[in-house]
């Protein structure tokens, strides 16, 4: 009965959020409708980092490395041979490269498991470490991707990055996945292993004295958080068009880690609510950056005045409400 | 049940645990005293592999099927049976009564984790065991209305009592308590102790507790081992213990 109701409510959010998204579908114009678009992979980004840093309570900074992995495999696996030769045109690409062209679902997924799989591969050494020596060691990973994507050449075409990705990311494509990513995240941390992945964060001790094998568990929330974070990465590129390994920064990381932490570590509902908040306070609060004329005083725009305002709420939130902005009680 | 041949546990220069024998006989409830200090602790870090003891032993089952577990990892041993509740209680503190019972169950799950998500039917009969399972635990210790709420909300003797529920939720064939009676009333510890033959009975256990209510350690144990400065000093029954000359010294001092 209970479970019948739930799924009634959900059914009729699910069906909510279709109406609204096909209106806006129809109403909004570009600009606002790349907005939304950034809503939906916000959401995914948000939640593939809170699984690692809220439910299983690993400090992980390597996000923008896996979305340069998702980012970089969706862009090469979907532009046409046309378009690569005219992108490649400082050194050509590998040949087996040359001629792939995929279809966006396939090559979204692929760019995920590329992720998933570095996250597999790099998590196995740098799980064993805990807490800030993690946090180092991702970053490192990130930094790393994001040289290594920076001078192969002949595979991401370096510093001049890639142009003319196929704009595949439309609202269905980045909700629908946000959806998916949410019923992934439910049921995930509804069942065993979502729970043992929460008792690891509580108490590690603890969890591996009940029998809970700390390593394959880590290693297993790892895995899935960057495979979400490579289809972000992919949904990115297919909504830009444009990728360069300098997107890939340490600022992306903390974007995302901003966003998880407004809503409050362990929490889907908080991660949902403040990636479309942060998103839109974004973009709303770009005019920080420009120069604002009061009328009596012209002040000069800064850039990234508007980082600076996401920090000081960040700051204020951990000092003050630690649970996150949106978590309940 | 557990055999402990010559275990030594060295940090440093400091030597918790001296060369210590010990041997649990099956359905026993074992205590294991000693002034503060004595490595008490040490040695059931090491029976759960927190510790790898620098010399010695740790026989599990000794016997037929008998299983060398010294430096084995805390979940492999959690795994073949043996598992313990701490001294300065660890419970999960921020998930609910309940879900600390139902974690202690996920060492046994058969289900891979694509099952749990996709709720396959596997996982759902599983789950649904599960948490039977820990709901009759939870009403063996007296938790059953608070099943809802979160583990530190709970009053420090319940706390006590959820953490041997979650020990129990995961299976084991021998439990070792570290000091179950700290910070408890006398009304609690009696209530504490005949819990505790209970549920030896019930679930066929084979009890390790450390304790320092003399009540308690005498009233329930079959078997004493009396512990100072890392060595074994004395072993017996509970009237023999009390009458040693060694034990005496150990706790009062030389006249």
């Amino acid at each position: 009965m209970k479970i019948n109701n739930r799924f009634k409510k959900s059914l009729s959010m699910l069906i909510i959020t279709i109406v609204v998204l096909f209106i806006l579908n129809k109403v909004l114009d570009d600009y606002k409708l790349r907005v939304l678009n950034l809503c939906g992979i916000y959401i995914i980004l948000g939640l593939s980092m809170n699984l690692i840093n809220g439910f299983t309570g690993l400090f992980s900074l390597g996000h923008a490395g896996f979305m340069a992995i998702g980012a970089y495999t969706v862009a090469i696996l979907t532009m046409p041979a046309p378009m690569k030769e005219m992108n490649f045109f400082m050194k050509p690409i590998v040949p087996f490269l040359a001629n792939i062209e995929w279809s966006f679902f396939p090559a979204l997924m692929m760019g995920g498991v590329m992720a998933g799989l570095f996250g597999f591969l790099i998590g196995a050494p740098v799980l064993r470490l805990t807490d800030d020596y993690l946090a180092i060691a991702t970053l490192g990973f990130a930094e790393i991707i994001r040289v290594v994507f920076t001078n192969t050449q002949s595979i991401t075409n370096g510093a001049l990055g890639l142009k003319g990705i196929p704009a595949s990311t439309n609202v269905w494509w980045s909700w629908g996945l946000a959806l998916v990513t949410i019923l992934f995240m439910t049921f995930l941390m509804e069942g065993s292993y979502g729970k043992a992945f929460n008792a690891i964060r509580e108490d590690e001790i603890a969890a591996r004295s009940m029998g809970i094998n700390l390593f394959t568990h880590k290693v297993m929330s790892f895995t899935f958080g960057s495979f979400l974070a490579g289809v972000g990465g992919g949904l990115l590129a297919a909504l830009l068009g444009t990728i360069d390994p300098n997107m890939f920064r340490i600022v992306l990381t903390f974007n995302i880690l901003l966003i998880v932490v407004l809503g409050g570590l362990g929490s889907i509902k908080g991660s949902v609510v403040s990636a479309i908040i942060v998103t839109i306070a974004m973009e709303a609060l770009r005019f920080l950056d420009e120069s604002i004329n009061l009328g009596f005083v012209k002040l000069e725009g800064v850039a990234g005045m508007r980082m600076v305002i996401f920090s000081i709420i960040l700051m204020a939130v951990v000092i003050f409400r630690k649970e996150g902005l949106l978590k309940e009680n | 049940m557990l055999k402990i041949e010559n275990m030594t546990m060295r940090f440093g220069g400091v030597v918790a645990a001296n060369k210590f024998n010990a041997d649990i006989e099956k359905g026993q409830i074992v205590g294991l005293i000693g002034p503060n200090g004595a490595g008490k602790t040490t040695i059931f870090n090491v029976i759960t592999g927190v510790y790898r003891p620098t010399e010695g032993k740790i026989i599990f089952n000794p016997g037929e099927e008998e299983q060398d577990i010294t430096g084995l990892r805390p979940d492999e041993i959690a795994k073949l049976g043996i598992c313990r509740t701490f001294q300065n209680i660890r419970l999960f503190k921020e998930l609910s009564v309940l879900d600390n019972v139902f974690i202690g169950n996920h060492l046994r799950i058969e289900s891979n984790v694509f099952s749990s998500i996709l709720k396959f039917p596997n996982y759902r009969k599983e789950e649904k065991m599960m948490l039977e399972k820990s709901l009759y635990l939870l009403e063996k210790v007296g938790l059953k209305d608070e099943k809802d709420g979160k583990a530190h909300s709970l009053p420090y003797g319940k706390q006590r009592r959820l953490e041997i529920a979650r020990a129990l939720a995961t299976e084991p064939k021998l439990l070792l308590l570290d000091e179950p009676a700290a910070g408890m009333n006398p009304q609690e510890t009696r209530e504490l102790m005949e819990f505790i033959k209970d549920i030896k009975d019930e679930f066929e256990l084979t009890i390790f507790l450390i304790e320092h209510h003399m009540e308690v350690v005498m009233g329930i144990c079959e078997e004493i081992l009396v512990l100072d400065h890392g060595s074994l000093i004395a072993q017996g029954d509970p009237e023999s213990i009390q009458t040693d000359s060694n034990v005496i010294e150990a706790y009062l001092g030389v006249e």
